[in-house]
């Protein structure tokens, strides 16, 4: 199945300004294979990418690429060496068609040495069609669905003629449906002889796929293998470095914890939030101390939901009330001057300030209450940020560090500090653990549980049943902008859940 | 792992440009066209010295130079950047021209080439390999342009005269079937220029690198390159168009040019450029050049209106654009938020 080693990294080490990244990490990829690359958000993964792909040159070790030791020092070395990459952020130019986007920098011309549009349109739904996509190759990309873009994304990868072909997260935007279709993509490259390497956070994705697997943690290798020869409580095991029977335990017992009591006032309750095609009269109410789940799939509505709620999609009725007081829809500024924050779904464009520190991005909300006569108090400042780095367990070499250098996890925890010290009475989380690792995300659940048993009203979105059932109180199930059921207590189980979107709405 | 293989590979899905969309990208594609057309044909019919062959003549010697600045900014702008420099290096070329011809024709032409070339090739080395912002590098250069053309004509003193018999000058003021020199360089330079956006992978990369430089980079194009080249492009047009300027007037003037890089700014935008770049035609740059010297020259023909008028009539013009613009950018917004 395999056949002779492409890429051999062998020893590599990469040190960055008071962290070690990677210390004498091997990663050898054959031919014909893909190849998974697992573990924790911190881990080196992405640090170990960029080092093959010439981003990043590393301080020891070698690289042996087809044979020959090889030294990247930019990204155009290694692409054109033949070895290509598709980040996570789709990197591709959404004015231009998709036929350009695919033969950027290699345009097919004419014996005037003009661009053939024609043959390069020819040629781009050749290929494409190849993979199972159709689309109209002259459309600028930005027309099109995340789906196209991450497949054109990787066909393009997959065309230059490349030895490698290095996937990040390539299904983190991706419907079930569009998987399909890539992991056809994907087999086509590996039958074609390339070496892929696969790197995601989606277990069963990875056993799907992949043929052998290196897992890191903390910057070091710590098992190369099989796919199939390595158990998935094993492969989770080493991942997080630790005895996965205790993080079940732990992680149970603190989402136990929260039991709300049913008497209390609400201290979120919206009523009948309608907004065209989205929304068909919606209610949520949540106590205080008490999670609440949405449940539902892609589109039913669940990020809407919240949306309004935090007043950034305008409806066209429906009211929100907050610790019984009515809130303004449709005003950001309302809903947060009643306690009401959001953690959007995207944090990368929504929310965190890459090039800002760690103390600068928790304290930017708060600002308005931290300054007298405009004067922001230095002092008041580190109080607050250090008390959030502490309590949220954020790992920062220190609160002056760069939100950008840290990790996925916590980046999420930085914004959640950052909403929290606006001393909020309603939480709503969309997708919290999103693009997060294993070991964060538990991390991450039961800092929401926690925060919940001191009183706060949570709102809870997850594209993950099983964190929606675990970390829920009681579930909103969603289908098509309706609720179609309510779960509480015992009733809150993945198969009640699923048997409520399949045939939720008559009962 | 290979069942993979067998599952069928599906259409994805495919979202449609809405009407609204569509409409919004023909107005800034072919608007500058409509509405020059309208301007001209409302003109024709109002003003019995507007369609004549001597005003045509006129309106495109007077255009010539600007269109040829405004050709380099059009790459510029499609790359994501700015040149704010070309009005000072369009007077320095002017000058220069007139300084060199003492030594003959050709270096009347070369001096100024050379030295706003290396002007534009300073800004282009600044901005792709300094990693400065386009406007403060090119803001800079504005400034130290214009004082080196203070310093070297004694603060505007001497205005140098041109011979009028030599080869330098007659491509300023000759003509050919009718119309001057200077506006059939225009024309051929338009028509490369034409030629190298569209159809060769020089022009298809400077609209990658304005789309998303970070992509184009990340995609292996040789974006620092490409960038310090189309500075120094825009710097010789810019020399070039000064010392066309200057051989038409048979004078280096010292004064000229003073706002002139607005100018080209305003015919890009209206041309249909993209500030934010990325999508742009050169087509569209000369139609706004063609718009804003029309305007000009319709009010000259009203002759009881001051002369001002012109900037007015052009800003509401460029604001009304600008307008468009912002409404589809924020309609393309939209959508990519909603995937």
């Amino acid at each position: 199945m395999t056949g002779d080693v492409v890429l051999d990294a062998r020893a590599v080490g990469k040190r960055f300004p008071g962290v070690v990244a990677l210390s004498d990490v091997d990663l050898t990829l054959a031919a014909g294979e893909v190849h998974a690359l697992v573990g924790e958000n911190g881990a080196g993964k992405s640090t170990l990418i960029k080092v093959l792909t010439g981003v990043h040159p590393p301080d020891s070790g070698e690289l042996v690429f087809q044979g020959g030791p090889v030294r990247f020092s930019r990204p155009l070395d290694a692409q054109a060496a033949g070895i290509s990459t598709v980040y996570q952020e789709i990197n591709l130019v959404p004015l231009m068609s998709v036929a350009s986007n695919l033969f950027l920098g290699r345009e097919p011309r004419t014996r005037w040495g003009l661009m053939d549009f024609r043959a390069m349109n020819t040629a781009a739904s050749t290929l494409l069609r190849s993979y199972g996509v159709e689309v109209d190759v002259t459309r600028p990309l930005r027309t099109l669905g995340a789906g196209v873009r991450q497949m054109v994304a990787v066909a393009r990868a997959a065309a230059t003629d490349a030895r490698v072909v290095i996937l990040d997260e390539p299904t983190s935007s991706l419907e079930p449906r569009e998987v399909d279709t890539l992991f056809a993509i994907i087999d086509r490259v590996r039958a074609g002889g390339a070496a892929v390497l696969y790197v995601s956070h989606r277990l069963d994705e990875l056993y799907r796929i992949c043929d052998t697997v290196t897992v890191l943690r903390d910057g070091r290798k710590v098992h190369s293998g099989p796919m199939a020869e390595l158990p998935r409580l094993r492969l989770v095991a080493l991942m997080l470095g630790r005895d996965l029977e205790q993080i079940r335990k732990e992680g149970t017992t603190k989402f136990d914890s929260a039991q709300p009591e049913a008497r209390q006032t609400p201290v979120l309750a919206a009523k009948g939030l309608t907004s065209p095609h989205l929304l068909h009269g919606v209610d949520v109410t949540v106590r205080p101390g008490e999670i609440v789940g949405l449940g539902g799939l892609l589109g039913a509505g669940r990020s809407e939901t919240v949306r309004a709620i935090a007043g950034s999609l305008p409806v066209d009725s429906g009211t929100v009330t907050v610790a019984g007081k009515s809130v303004r829809s449709g005003s950001v500024a309302a809903a947060m001057r009643a306690g009401v924050v959001m953690l959007p779904e995207d944090r990368k464009s929504d929310g965190i300030l890459p090039d800002l520190s760690v103390r600068e991005n928790i304290v930017l909300a708060a600002l308005p209450r931290l300054s007298a006569a405009g004067l922001v108090s230095r002092k008041r400042q580190d109080t607050i940020v250090d008390t959030f780095i502490r309590r949220l367990r954020i790992k920062a070499s220190s609160p002056d560090q760069k939100v950008g250098e840290l990790s996925g996890g916590n980046q999420q925890k930085v914004l959640l500090a950052r909403l929290l010290c606006r001393e909020p009475k309603v939480l709503l989380l969309d997708e919290p653990t999103r693009g997060i690792d294993v070991g964060a995300k538990a991390e991450v659940q039961a800092l929401v549980a926690e925060l919940a048993a001191e009183g706060l009203g949570v709102v809870l979105i997850s594209s993950e049943f099983e964190e929606v059932v675990e970390g829920s109180d009681s579930i909103v199930v969603l289908r098509e902008g309706h609720v179609v059921a309510q779960l509480r207590g015992g009733d809150v189980t993945e198969q009640k859940l699923i048997a409520a979107l399949a045939e939720g709405g008559d009962g | 792992m290979t069942a993979v293989t067998e599952q069928a590979a599906v259409a994805v899905a495919d979202k449609g440009m809405t009407k609204r969309e569509w409409i919004a990208g023909l107005v800034q594609r072919r608007g500058s066209v409509v509405v020059l057309a309208l301007v001209i044909l409302v003109s024709s019919f109002s003003f019995d010295t507007f369609a004549t062959l001597d005003n045509a003549r006129n309106v495109a010697m007077q255009s010539s130079f600007l269109a040829i600045v405004a050709l380099g900014m059009t790459f510029v702008i499609i790359s994501g950047g700015i040149d704010l420099s070309v009005g000072s290096v369009y007077a320095l070329g002017g000058v220069l021209a007139a300084i060199g011809i003492q030594w003959g024709s050709v270096a009347g032409l070369l001096l100024p080439l050379v030295v706003c070339g290396g002007i534009g090739l300073l800004n282009g080395a600044l901005v792709a390999y300094g990693r400065l912002a386009p406007f403060i590098v090119t803001l800079a250069t504005l400034l130290g342009a214009r004082g080196l053309l203070l310093a070297i004509t004694d603060e505007g003193a001497n205005t140098r005269l041109m011979p009028r018999d030599a080869v330098l000058t007659q491509i300023g003021q000759g003509t050919l079937l009718g119309f001057g020199y200077p506006v059939w360089i225009a024309v051929v330079l338009f028509a490369v220029g034409v030629v190298v956006l569209q159809r060769t992978r020089v022009g298809h990369s400077v609209l990658a690198i304005g789309g998303s430089a970070e992509a184009a980079r990340l995609m292996g194009l040789p974006v620092a390159r490409r960038t310090m080249w189309l500075y120094t492009a825009s710097g010789l047009l810019a020399g070039l168009s000064g010392a066309l300027a200057a051989a038409y007037s048979a004078s280096g003037v010292t004064i000229v040019g003073v706002g002139f890089e607005l100018d080209a700014i305003a015919a890009v935008v209206i041309g249909g450029t993209l500030l934010t770049g990325g999508a742009g035609t050169v087509g569209g740059t000369l139609a706004g050049v063609l718009l804003l010297m029309v305007i000009q020259n319709v009010i000259n023909q009203i002759g009881t209106l001051s002369s001002h008028y012109q900037s007015v009539v052009s800003g509401a013009f460029l604001a009304a654009v600008v307008a468009i613009q912002a409404y589809l950018s924020r309609a393309h917004l939209g959508r990519e938020r909603s995937t």
